[in-house]
């Protein structure tokens, strides 16, 4: 099953409630780091040596100047503006490519071939501290290149990466694997290439204002995309009770509230989990794994409902 | 010659958009008779990405032999550049004021973008 852990709002505690799912439960476990722009899952794990590194790279076009002939077929096909055609010159700007393809299949001439260009980094390792237990938590984490926009093509990677890790440990455990998707925020292409194949989505908000606006943003989004979803409240005796309101009137399942802790802000400030801070959360967030997985319509034997 | 405005109007007493990819449109002056011609520019106006790109090419097909704007981008330069485009930098309130100050040599002809690239 494919939890994943999102919200409008970044800040709101993603990293908080993925890594305290992750220790609170007994299931073999992939935890997938897709905020790829500042990933930070890994702070709250301890030791992480052995880890494994991947470079990330994308197709991009690549001129060949002695068979182009400049008839602009390129760069009238591009959506994106990443290839244009001025004069008797070909340009390509590979930070703006979508990797699509079209303009060297429209290409009459065969002047543009791809190669790939790099992106980002992933990295891998196997979590032994600290888990509670002697299952195997493996933890995939990418990172965007200083420089680059786009990161949805490094959190494809990692998910390819976690599905092939989950794929051996299912074999080794016989147990189906849980995945953890610590999400980046906010609802654009980086949230919604993250939580696109979730089982279910646990959305992270606080009882502010700004917290509230982007959770109706968020639940929009997850309803268009027709994916179970639930909430949780963090921080949830500050600010007020309109995200209870909201989330009553919408029917949609409060999850777990976490309210103000100076045990809990102590930890996180030197990358104490939650569950280790403040231990008695540990049934709570795996109460929240079960619950997450009675909204994905999973039960124990990791078949879905019809 | 042929000199592009950004603007965002159509007449020469409409204002000099300090933008360029994201004009509304451009105005292509014949310096010696003040004729003009109007570009709408208004598809790269909400274009998501490379919409510099765009307003580039669309000036190098109206014939342009000079760009005036407000500021110009790194990519939107390369392709103006690569088309032989002169480019001169004005914060004139209209497109006739700051044809009146190219015509007098009074603008500023950049060899580099004067702005930085910026995403989505």
């Amino acid at each position: 099953m494919k939890i994943a852990v999102a919200s409008g709002k970044g800040g709101t505690g993603k990293t908080t409630v993925s890594v305290s799912l992750a220790l609170s439960v007994s299931d073999p476990l992939v935890l997938l780091d897709c905020d790829v722009e500042e990933p930070n899952s890994s702070i709250f794990l301890g030791d992480t040596t052995g880890r494994q590194t991947e470079t990330v790279t994308v197709p991009v076009p690549v001129l060949d100047e002695s068979k182009c002939t400049a008839c602009g077929e390129c760069g009238r096909f591009c959506e994106f503006n990443a290839i244009v055609c001025v004069g008797t010159s070909v340009m390509v700007f590979p930070e703006l490519c979508h990797s699509c393809g079209g303009c060297i299949r429209v290409c009459p001439h065969g002047a543009l071939h791809e190669e790939e260009s790099p992106v980002g980094e992933l990295s891998f390792c196997t979590i032994s501290a600290g888990t509670g237990s002697n299952r195997a938590l493996i933890l995939v984490e990418g990172v965007l290149t200083i420089g680059k926009a786009m990161s949805p093509p490094v959190i494809r990677a990692v998910k390819r990466k976690g599905a092939a890790l989950a794929g051996t440990l299912s074999s080794e455990n016989a147990r189906d694997v849980l995945t953890i998707m610590d999400s980046p925020p906010g609802t654009s292409c980086p949230m919604t290439t993250t939580v696109s194949d979730a089982d279910v989505v646990i959305l992270v908000t606080e009882p502010t204002p700004f917290g509230l606006h982007d959770l109706d943003l968020a639940v929009q989004t997850v309803r268009k995309m027709k994916l179970p979803f639930g909430v949780v409240i963090n921080r949830s005796d500050s600010g007020d009770d309109r995200v209870r309101e909201y989330c009553k009137k919408e029917s949609i399942p409060l999850l777990l509230e976490i309210p103000e802790d100076r045990r809990i802000a102590e930890g996180y400030s030197s990358g104490i989990p939650l569950v280790q801070a403040a231990p008695e959360y540990r049934e709570q967030f795996a109460r929240l794994a079960r619950d997450a997985a009675y909204l994905a319509g999973v039960v124990n034997d990791g078949r879905k409902h019809a | 010659m042929k000199i592009a405005f950004s603007a965002s109007g159509d007449t020469l007493d409409a204002q000099l958009d300090a933008r360029f990819g994201r004009a509304a449109k451009f105005l292509i002056v014949d310096s010696d008779t003040n004729e003009y011609g109007v570009v709408d520019n208004t598809q790269n106006l909400n274009a998501a990405q490379g919409a510099g790109i765009q307003s580039a090419q669309h000036v190098v097909s109206a014939g342009a032999s000079a760009l005036v704007s407000g500021h110009t981008g790194p990519k939107a330069f390369k392709v103006l550049s690569a088309a032989g485009v002169e480019i001169y930098l004005s914060s004139a309130a209209t497109v006739r004021d700051a044809l009146e100050a190219w015509k007098k040599g009074e603008l500023q002809k950049i060899d580099n973008a004067d702005v930085e690239g910026h995403w989505i």
